[in-house]
């Protein structure tokens, strides 16, 4: 009877033990194809005599591309600028967020209050407050931090104030019990019980964040990724342009990816 | 084996939980000697869990005071404290962890510290599962993380809120015995709360029955059995009913005097006197009485 299945597998994928393996072999096989399709794309924009000018955008220009991006500078000057902003953007929306998240959690009579208004103002498209943040400030820069952390402050907020909703009142009795003063409470109970929801929230706000930094730029600064891309469009590098989406792409996945990770590190949440 | 019980006086102790609430105790006096294991009876609604958390400073008397070794208490204090219905555990952490907490709080050396845990766990039988995390135990074996996490503070008296009435017959029989035979060995004072006859037979060396809207105390009772208890034994046996005796005229006095409305408790469920009879000892025991 082994006989009869053997055959079968013969030309079954490779039996993957390890969930790991398999994650990482199908990412890769999924990210081949999307890179497949990509050169697809761009092999039937070459061979239409229509469309040719624009064969940059495949894969292969794009790739060539990178030296002369990485070796001139130009990747590392819009990484650094870009996430300067993003950096400053999520930290004031965190170090706002947090705190306004715990204060909702405990006082009802804040949640109540702050509930609507809230939901108003997080259902602003942020780029829509550009306008006024360019009036009200001075630089660009600061501008672009305000739209990130005014993007990127509501995930936080409200994640924080749900983690702390689950928060057991009992614990808070607990630890008063056994001489845990205000500080203990924050730093021992308050913070590592509700961890993973704040960096649910701060994953949620960097996806948002990361998708606002790229338009906002697209206007009056002269740095970071956004502009990378205005650049290469007027300038009609256009494997530039592809390659600094792509650059996006990557930086974006890896952030997001960092956040799983510390997901998974302070959750401890039983899955069942 | 250093004595650390207390000496514990209530006195004229009256709750009620807001101003013109009605009350919930009414001038509540009670004595304890250093060491003793004192059982608190009383139906759900009496008061009882108040008066516990009254007693560990966690909650404010309307009136009168609890003092231990003379010295009124002001609030929580690591020396006295409280085991709850629910293990309350912190999921984040270890065992261990769970079990140091206390002295973490108060800023404990950290070898000192794992010398104090491990013996705790040592105490509770969990040496094995220090480093467990606590969402893969059991109720008994989570209860008795929540019991070495007090122990571990070395407190005077261990104030039970029925930290066993969640779990099954075996485990609770088990912690019941391993509780007071770890209290008797220290020398720490015990005071429980239940509703459960047994468990104030099995536990106790006196037995305070509390009933009434505003709740008093009716009867005490000494229990004088030697350790350890066996529910079997003709002698717990015959405790045990006298116990019951006095808890059932406690009942009916009270509900013959006192309006039978409870006032507003804390206590989750408010079980009228002929619910009370049908569970209590029934329920746990699973004999019928005569």
């Amino acid at each position: 009877m082994n006989a009869a299945v053997a055959p079968a597998r013969l030309f079954a994928l490779p039996r993957l033990s390890s969930p790991a393996v398999r994650r990482l072999f199908y990412g890769a096989v999924g990210l081949g194809l999307l890179f497949g399709l990509w050169w697809l794309g761009g092999l039937l924009l070459y061979l239409n005599p229509a469309t040719r000018s624009f064969a940059n955008f495949g894969p292969i220009p794009t790739f060539r591309a990178f030296p002369e991006l990485i070796g001139d500078g130009t990747i590392l000057r819009a990484i650094e600028s870009s996430g300067y902003r993003l950096g400053m953007g999520l930290l004031l929306a965190i170090t706002c967020g947090v705190p306004i998240g715990i204060f909702m959690g405990r006082s009802q009579t804040f949640r109540q209050l702050s509930n609507t208004p809230f939901q108003l103002l997080r259902m602003i498209s942020p780029l829509s407050w550009e306008p006024i943040a360019v009036i009200v400030f001075a630089k660009w820069d600061a501008a672009i931090i305000f739209l990130i952390a005014i993007a990127a402050v509501w995930p936080v907020a409200f994640s924080t104030a749900a983690g702390l909703a689950k928060v057991d009142p009992a614990w808070f009795k607990v630890s008063r019990n056994l001489g845990a003063r205000p500080w203990h409470m924050l730093s021992q109970i308050i913070l590592p019980a509700i961890a993973f929801d704040v960096l649910t929230g701060i994953r949620l706000a960097l996806g948002v964040a990361w998708i606002v930094l790229v338009p906002a730029e697209f206007l009056g600064v002269t740095s970071g990724l956004g502009y990378s891309i205005e650049d290469a469009r007027e300038t009609l590098s256009y494997n530039h342009l592809t390659a600094m989406v792509l650059v996006i792409g990557v930086i974006g996945f890896a952030l997001d990816s960092i956040c799983m990770l510390l997901i998974t590190r302070y959750s401890w949440h039983r899955q069942t | 084996m250093p004595i650390r019980g207390v000496h514990i006086e209530v006195v004229d102790l009256s709750h009620r939980y807001s101003s013109r609430g009605a009350l919930t105790f009414d001038r509540v006096k009670l004595e304890a000697q250093s060491g003793e294991a004192l059982a608190i009876i009383g139906r759900s609604g009496c008061g009882k869990s108040t008066l516990l958390h009254i007693m560990a400073g966690l909650v404010r008397p309307t009136s009168g005071k609890v003092s231990l070794d003379g010295k009124a208490v002001e609030g929580p204090s690591p020396r006295w404290v409280m085991m709850f219905q629910a293990p309350h555990l912190f999921p984040w952490m270890r065992v261990a962890q769970n079990v140091g907490i206390g002295l973490r709080f108060a800023n404990w050396p950290q070898a000192e510290m794992r010398d104090r845990v491990a013996e705790a766990l040592r105490l509770v039988d969990l040496e094995d599962f220090a480093e467990n995390n606590v969402q893969d135990l059991s109720g008994g074996q989570q209860q008795r993380v929540a019991l070495a996490r007090s122990l571990v503070m070395e407190p005077e008296l261990l104030l039970l809120d029925e930290p066993f009435s969640a779990l099954d017959a075996f485990t609770r029989a088990s912690l019941q015995r391993d509780v007071r035979s770890i209290a008797k060995r220290l020398g720490i004072n015990l005071v429980n709360v239940t509703h459960d006859i047994d468990e104030a037979v099995l536990m106790g060396d006196r037995a305070l029955i509390m009933a009434g809207s505003p709740g008093r105390i009716m009867h005490d009772i000494t229990i004088d059995l030697g350790d350890p208890r066996e529910r079997q034994d003709p002698a717990v046996q015959a405790a045990r009913a006298q116990l019951m005796k006095s808890f059932e005229g406690a009942a009916n006095a009270a509900s013959g005097t006192a309006g039978s409305e409870a006032g507003d408790t804390h206590d989750a469920d408010h079980g009228s006197s002929a619910e009370f009879t049908g569970m209590s000892a029934a329920e746990s025991l699973g004999t019928a009485r005569a």
